[in-house]
């Protein structure tokens, strides 16, 4: 057993930071903030350029061959930093489902602009009526000849408005079980009966519904077999949990919180780091944080042994979301009536504890809520009868 | 990074384990109350050459690191093993340093342990770990580090079942003084931090266990109890924090022999989370027993009792956070400068 990094993972960590720092300024980090967009395209073609995004994929399918280990450095100080990382983590996943699954088209025409970061893919899966329950989509498409005529709603389809294509789950058979009667599809946002509404959050940040009303896509523009929308979906998957982004919101929160409390004094002039609570609740943050990294490490070192991080993940994720949400909900408590003011000057520190707090709630929910990774971590991890 | 054990570190698991499994199984474990002592397991331990596992090999140890003792630990630790490996470890590595290791501590003959806290102002160290089964302990007295050896000390019945006993100190043999006293001392209990961790992980991975059998083979309604939600997302988060506690000792133990700058830092972690964890698993399994949880007869009660005892057997746990945050952040004194 050996805790150290690779070499290459903290070397690699370390050209991230330095592009971070260059590229994702304070004007940049405002701007992020006022138009609550979760994506910022000055640091995506910055990383892309790097080859960054080319670099997720696996050395079998093209790609730059960087190790999960790598891979998860890359997300963790995008995250640590605060910089936007939606775009880029659903451009490494639709790469590798393209790379995987995708038909010679789309790997021609759609792959190359995912890496070089022109293009960017939402994710249409949850609908008003199926967000857990997402094999249960309605959306659907009906073969006319070449092309597919399709109907539906789609609801938190986040950076929509950025994006060339959807990556939409539609029911192309709804006369079998659920999971068999999936279509994938690229559906371009340019296509004619396509319309997005902007949906506001709690945290701030825009996501969106998006609407297809009779939108006619080339039978080209189908990613994996008709009715195989399932197992595209666990492609997606594979790639998605626990490495890709989700583990350091709390190291985040931990990082700023330190930063503020050294230099802050309370109303009696205290120095604020004096208060026993709040030193307490610090440690236990910081437990939480090294407990959160390890869990991603572990799933990263699964991963890099070739299997596939599942359940890890699914912990990771977990574990994460839930200690964000614990020291959000703790360290607020601590400020008192000074955590509740707002600020929305990204460079006071003032108002952190206040945006958590509204922000904290999603992360238990978005990428497979709570619920649905201890279902998965109880049947598969701990090999528990099926739920009634 | 490597996060698997290796070939050798895995036969270190499975021979502990399978030394407690025959010696002295959990079911076994009431026979040994309320000394929480086994005669038959130490004498087994001793056999293998554990008291000295990690004493350095020019001392006559096997100079293994704290990370392969730990994982001896661990599996000890998941059968509730009524042994202490953990003090006796420590304690005789403190001893190699100041060169006051006897040969009857190397070869686990007599029973060495550590007190864990400065001993009282009339010279008694309290409630000292293995103070009812140890010839020779260790201990802080007002300036100094002594060494004292007597006939073990009288047991003082308590919730973990442990071999807890006060001990006089009186005629001891002073090994340092001042500040290399106090720095020889916190440093075994750094290492004693870090082995407790890995001891309440097995704890609590043992809890786990006999949780997740439990919940299959029990029906009610119909069906198994573990098919029931609220079961399988209670049991779900023992898991990962299990595992999350066992990554943390584990590194913890790595960054002790690595040397490492933060390693009293992570050792800190690593034994908060482990007996919060722990006690946490405990306290679920027994739960979902229901009834018989609540009864002598069944074994979930033997972790429950020892996930605390073990622990705060050091402290109260709000003063180990405050510790932490001290070595994270400096004392409060120096911050308000």
């Amino acid at each position: 057993m050996d805790f150290t990094p690779s070499t290459a993972a903290v070397q690699f960590g370390a050209e991230v930071r330095e592009l971070i720092a260059r590229v994702f300024t304070d004007d940049v980090r405002q701007r992020a903030h006022d138009t609550g967009t979760m994506h910022d395209w000055g640091l995506h073609r910055a990383m892309a350029g790097q080859g960054w995004i080319a670099q997720t994929l696996p050395e079998t399918l093209g790609g730059g061959g960087r190790g999960p280990e790598e891979l998860a450095v890359l997300f963790r100080e995008l995250e640590l930093a605060g910089a936007p990382y939606d775009g880029l983590s659903i451009c490494a996943m639709l790469a590798f489902v393209i790379a995987h699954v995708g038909n010679a088209m789309q790997q021609r025409l759609v792959l190359p602009k995912l890496l070089a970061g022109e293009s960017l893919i939402a994710l249409g899966y949850s609908e008003p009526d199926s967000g857990s329950d997402v094999a249960a989509a309605r959306t659907r498409a009906v073969r006319d000849g070449d092309r597919w005529r399709i109907n539906g709603q789609k609801i938190f389809t986040s950076l929509a408005e950025e994006s060339e294509w959807v990556f939409l789950l539609t029911r192309t058979d709804p006369d079998v079980p659920k999971h068999q009667g999936l279509t994938f599809f690229l559906v371009p946002t340019s296509a004619p009966g396509f319309e997005l509404q902007p949906i506001h959050t709690l945290s701030g940040k825009r996501t969106n519904t998006t609407f297809y009303d009779d939108v006619i896509v080339d039978d080209e523009w189908r990613v994996g077999d008709v009715n195989g929308g399932w197992k595209v979906m666990l492609v997606a998957l594979a790639f998605e949990r626990g490495v890709v982004g989700g583990t350091r919101d709390a190291a985040r929160l931990l990082a700023v919180a330190e930063t503020q409390l050294r230099a802050a004094t309370r109303d009696d002039g205290s120095p604020a780091l004096a208060d026993p609570d709040v030193r307490r609740e610090l440690a236990r943050l910081a437990i939480d944080c090294e407990v959160a990294d390890l869990l991603a490490d572990r799933a990263a070192w699964v991963a890099a042994t070739g299997q596939l991080p599942g359940v890890e993940g699914a912990a990771t994720k977990l574990f994460a979301s839930e200690a964000f949400n614990r020291g959000t909900n703790r360290l607020l408590d601590t400020a008192g009536p000074a955590g509740l003011v707002q600020s929305h000057d990204v460079t006071a520190l003032d108002g952190f504890y206040e945006y958590c707090y509204r922000f904290a709630p999603v992360t238990t929910i978005y990428g497979g809520t709570s619920e649905i990774q201890r279902n998965l971590i109880a049947q598969r991890g701990l090999g528990l009868p099926r739920a009634r | 990074m490597d996060l698997d054990p290796t070939d050798e570190q895995r036969s270190i698991i499975d021979v502990f384990g399978a030394l407690a499994d025959r010696t002295c199984p959990v079911e076994q474990l009431r026979e040994h109350e309320p000394l929480g002592f086994s005669t038959a397991l130490w004498e087994q331990l001793v056999a293998v050459g554990a008291p000295a596992m990690a004493v350095p090999e020019p001392d006559g140890g096997a100079g293994a690191g704290i990370l392969d003792l730990s994982l001896a630990v661990e599996s000890l630790g998941r059968r509730l093993a009524p042994a202490p490996l953990v003090e006796h470890a420590v304690t005789a590595r403190l001893l190699a340093r100041v060169g006051a290791l006897s040969p009857d501590i190397v070869d686990g003959a007599g029973i060495a342990t550590l007190a864990l806290r400065p001993a009282r102002s009339d010279h008694v160290a309290t409630l000292v770990p293995a103070g009812a089964i140890a010839e020779h302990v260790v201990a802080l007295d007002g300036d100094e580090l002594v060494l004292v050896t007597s006939p073990p000390g009288e047991l003082i019945p308590n919730l973990a079942s442990a071999p807890l006993a006060d001990r006089t100190l009186a005629g001891a043999r002073v090994l340092a003084s001042g500040d290399d006293a106090r720095l020889l001392h916190s440093q075994a209990v750094d290492e004693w931090r870090v082995l407790t961790a890995a001891a309440l992980v097995g704890l609590g991975l043992g809890a786990l266990t006999i949780g997740v059998r439990y919940v299959t083979d029990r029906e009610q309604f119909g069906v198994p109890i573990g098919s029931f939600q609220s079961l399988q997302h209670g049991l779900a988060d023992v898991g990962v924090a299990l595992d999350g506690a066992q990554l943390l000792a584990r590194k913890a133990a790595w960054a002790f022999d690595a040397a490492r700058a933060d390693a009293a830092r992570i050792g800190a972690m690593a034994f908060l989370f482990a007996a919060e964890q722990a006690q946490r698993a405990s306290e679920r399994v027994l739960h979902y027993h229901g009834g018989y949880g609540f009864m002598e007869e069944y074994d979930i009660q033997l972790f429950y009792r020892r996930a605390k005892g073990w622990a705060n057997v050091l402290d109260q746990p709000s003063r180990e956070y405050a510790r932490l945050a001290d070595l994270r952040y400096g004392p409060v004194a120096a911050t308000a400068v």
